[in-house]
């Protein structure tokens, strides 16, 4: 179980000249084996409480933990061991392989010196074959399709052995025929793998379709958390966006599905 | 792709076994094997070049009799010339090329820019301010192995590695490449001024002893020199040996390499002050020789690939031995004429760095 508790953070605004924006206090509870979606608008603290959950970021007050054990005064190896992240895109400044990429995520488990081995090259075939890009193993990253490359770098992610996958709008730069892949992906590991997940996504259906708890939030709060079909309602929909909706069961796609209707103040 | 490298991950792709399996074994991995073969690969070129480089030059000598073990030493002009006249050059050329190629490595993974060179964080103009200072001044005290016109470069590039990195991290912990960059290009500009200042008001023979020594000169007479600059070496590359798999992480990207466990403010320390420190030893050995630092990296990766696990140790003993064959070719070309070493690299290197631009657009 992942759990943040009273988390507050801000970006120390007069320096560098940003927006100045605090994380309010916000606790949120992720289950074992849950797929929980994080929701809300532009620059409401998603990114920064994704980072806050993978302990990139240190919180000003609160903690997170990992089934029981705090995140706090841990290694970043140490932390990587348990927890993934997929972020929304990833240029490697040199041409690696797919082979090379997803083996990278084995750096949490070797030593400073310790080269790969046969086990991590088996659990790199493994994540490669449970993404469905084994084929493109020897290939160069940079050559690949956008929906390719997420779901190398998912692979790569799987190959740390993670308990915990965190994604920052993993699907938002895909197309619609890779973003039912990377969705039907995702849905597969978390209940193949029993890999819990949280994905902060602007997608309300894919959201909708893929979550089975959702996170609302809005300037630096959360709104709202719980099941999926509690928490995706028009009226929570239209207080977080300022958007009125039509949220309605769909019997064919058999979930609900948000159809924004327009913009109100 | 270089079809060497397609046929390596092939080989990759086709010891197909299952996880099960491979628990079981205990075959040398890929990475493992390309390690050895590169590292011997670059290890045979290198000392094959350090020993043939010194058997050419204005006496030609017999390598069977420079190590030719019954004739005395004292007696055995040859195994003179080879290890006394040219060795140390050869030596020099060696370590300035080993460690420029290296550091050329290292600030291109710490700055996410394949086009980075050692000198692009200002280091090397530092250096050469200070030496010029100590040239103009007319500075001649030496200690030891220890010789004013190193020493004052060593500040230079000191004061200079000093400012771009209290730039770079005031404001964070992790160094923001984008602050490092612009810091390192207006620093080159900024202590170019002050050359060019000194240059000016400075006499005719001291502008030519100082414009000689930035031109990169190997011209080594003793193994002084080189002791001296071999304690910083030796760190620098101890540094390093740490870096290789973290450079892979950070060249994807800072967050995804502390995503992966990585210490991303520790590692670019570390890269940062062993690259700093290493082009400050070589370039205080043999001047500020250009080119060498993206030229050898570049090519050692259309040959081994971008792993820098690999790239770091091949691109040190590639780059030793292309300098010295650069100085073969610079002390050889127009001899009795001998053509600054740099100006070589520099006619080499120009084109391909443009040839690279061009590709990558």
């Amino acid at each position: 179980m992942l759990l943040a508790s009273e988390l507050s953070y801000g970006y120390s605004s007069a320096r560098r000249n940003v927006r100045s924006f605090t994380l309010d206090h916000v606790s949120i509870t992720v289950e074992r084996g849950s797929l929980t979606g994080l929701l809300g608008p532009n620059g409401c603290g998603k990114t920064t409480l994704l980072n806050l959950l993978s302990g990139v970021l240190q919180p000003e007050h609160g903690h997170v933990s990992l089934n029981g054990a705090p995140l706090a005064g841990r290694t970043r190896r140490d932390i990587a061991r348990h927890l993934a992240v997929v972020p929304q895109e990833t240029h490697p400044a040199f041409d690696y392989t797919v082979m090379e990429m997803v083996l990278m995520g084995r750096h949490p488990h070797l030593g400073a010196f310790e080269l790969e081995g046969p086990r991590d090259l088996a659990l790199a075939r493994d994540a490669l074959a449970a993404t469905g890009t084994e084929h493109l193993a020897g290939r160069a990253y940079m050559t690949l399709s956008g929906g390719e490359k997420q779901r190398v770098v998912i692979a790569s992610a799987l190959t740390q052995s993670p308990e915990v996958l965190l994604l920052d709008e993993p699907t938002a730069s895909l197309d619609l025929g890779y973003q039912l892949e990377v969705a039907a992906l995702l849905r597969r590991l978390n209940l193949e793998r029993g890999v819990m997940m949280v994905l902060a996504t602007h997608d309300l259906n894919l959201a909708a379709s893929l979550c089975d708890r959702i996170i609302l939030m809005r300037d630096g709060r959360v709104v709202a958390q719980g099941p999926t079909r509690d928490v995706l309602t028009a009226a929570s929909i239209r207080r977080i966006y300022d958007v009125e909706a039509d949220v309605s069961f769909h019997d064919a796609a058999g979930h609900v599905t948000v159809t924004p209707l327009r913009h109100v103040q | 792709m270089s079809p060497l490298r397609q046929g390596t991950l092939d080989s990759v792709a086709a010891t197909k076994t299952s996880a099960r399996d491979d628990l079981s074994r205990t075959v040398p991995t890929p990475i493992r094997t390309r390690l050895l073969k590169t590292i011997v690969g670059f290890g045979v070129l290198l000392v094959v070049t350090c020993v043939v480089a010194p058997l050419v030059g204005s006496s030609p000598l017999n390598f069977a009799r420079v190590f030719d073990r019954s004739i005395p030493f004292s007696d055995n002009v040859d195994a003179q010339i080879f290890f006394i006249a040219r060795m140390p050059r050869i030596v020099a050329g060696a370590i300035a090329g080993a460690a420029l190629a290296a550091a050329g490595v290292v600030f291109q993974a710490l700055l996410r820019n394949a086009l980075a060179t050692p000198f692009t964080l200002g280091v090397s103009a530092g250096a050469s301010l200070g030496a010029m200072l100590a040239i103009v001044l007319g500075a001649t005290i030496s200690a030891g192995p220890f010789s004013a016109v190193p020493v004052a470069s060593l500040g230079g590039a000191a004061i200079a590695a000093a400012i771009v990195y209290r730039l770079a991290t005031m404001q964070d912990r992790a160094m923001s490449t984008t602050v490092l960059l612009l810091a390192g290009v207006t620093l080159n500009s900024f202590f170019s001024a002050l050359i060019m200042f000194v240059q000016y008001i400075a006499d005719f023979a001291q502008v030519y002893r100082a414009i000689r020594w930035i031109m990169g000169d190997l011209d080594v007479g003793s193994f002084d020199p080189i002791v001296a600059a071999l304690p910083m070496m030796a760190i620098a590359f101890a540094m390093f040996a740490w870096l290789p798999s973290s450079l892979n992480l950070l060249s994807i990207g800072a967050d995804a390499a502390s995503a992966r466990g990585v210490d991303v403010g520790r590692t670019q320390r570390l890269a940062f002050v062993s690259a700093s420190l290493a082009t400050a030893a070589a370039v205080s050995l043999a001047g500020p020789i250009g080119f060498i630092g993206i030229v050898v990296p570049h090519l050692v990766r259309l040959m081994v690939g971008v792993d820098h696990r690999l790239v770091l140790p091949a691109s040190a003993l590639f780059g030793a031995a292309f300098l010295v064959m650069c100085d073969l070719a610079a002390r050889t070309l127009l001899a009795p004429l001998e053509i600054p070493v740099g100006v070589i690299t520099a006619m080499l290197g120009g084109p391909f760095f443009l040839w690279l631009l061009v590709r990558k657009g």
